[in-house]
């Protein structure tokens, strides 16, 4: 019963420069996201990509066991040296990604161009 | 909705299953709509109630599919209050706060989030176990502000 999620893997430069790999969500962020979330990112060659941008603007919906898999993320990312930020939640999900301290391991932006900005 | 001072009541039961709490996010949301609350309440009361159904599918209900989640939306005055009720035992004691560094650390689990977002995003939250040890609920309130009443 739970939606599934989709997932996407783009490639993009940020205006320094710096090769970015963005990972695209869609649907609902939950327990039953693993492969969305944790799967595509391990497809990712870790030699290589060093900044990785996930985007939850086709996201509605996360609850605290999709925040899990977020914070899950974010451990294989610091093991592997990659920097991370997300964009594209909604207030209020900015507000519960702020309030579970998410914000000290990713920087949170309101768009793909604000998080370039700072790569 | 009238302004009568009496309170009005809407029940739901979910079956065990991840995903149904989507239906009580929906009625609450449609109920604190009515009573006036703010887009941003309403928003901080469906990650509240989408936690609390997720707890009692999960834990209380052990996912069993022929045991339903009972939930009663009282809307008053200036208040909505909200019971989750299942079929477990309760909490035996409320979890600490999630430690960020901990969890990245891999000292402590990634999960266990939703009854401190519940607790930081409604006005009041409090766990009760039921007689004789079996069914217990959680009781949420979250109030009107004064602007919005």
């Amino acid at each position: 019963m739970q939606t599934d999620t989709k997932s996407k893997i783009d490639q993009t430069t940020a205006p320094s420069g710096t090769p970015v790999t963005v990972l695209r969500f869609e649907g609902d962020i939950s327990s039953a996201s693993k492969d969305a979330v944790i799967g595509s990112y391990q497809t990712l060659n870790k030699a290589t990509v060093k900044t990785v941008l996930l985007d939850f603007t086709k996201v509605e919906y996360i609850n605290s066991s999709g925040i899990a898999l977020v914070i899950q993320l974010l451990m294989e990312a610091a093991n592997s040296g990659q920097k991370v930020l997300a964009f594209g939640l909604s207030a209020h999900f900015n507000k519960v990604f702020t309030m579970v301290g998410i914000t000290k391991y990713a920087g949170l932006f309101p768009d793909q161009a604000a998080a370039l900005a700072t790569v | 909705m009238t302004t009568a001072a009496r309170t009005t009541t809407v029940e739901v039961r979910l079956p065990s299953r991840l995903g149904f709490e989507k239906v009580a996010m929906s009625t609450a949301a449609s109920v604190a709509k009515l009573m006036g609350f703010r887009e941003e309440r309403i928003d901080d009361l469906k990650t509240a109630i989408a936690e609390a159904c997720i707890n009692a599918i999960e834990h209380g209900n052990r996912l069993n599919e022929k045991l339903s989640v009972g939930v009663v939306l009282s809307a008053g005055v200036d208040a909505l209050e909200i019971k989750v009720m299942d079929d477990g035992k309760g909490m035996k004691s409320l979890p600490t706060k999630p430690d960020i560094d901990k969890k990245m650390h891999g000292e402590e689990d990634p999960r266990g989030m939703g009854m401190f977002l519940i607790q930081a995003l409604v006005d009041e939250a409090e766990w009760v176990v039921g007689t004789n040890g079996k069914g217990s609920y959680v009781r949420l309130v979250i109030r009107l502000d004064k602007e919005e009443a």
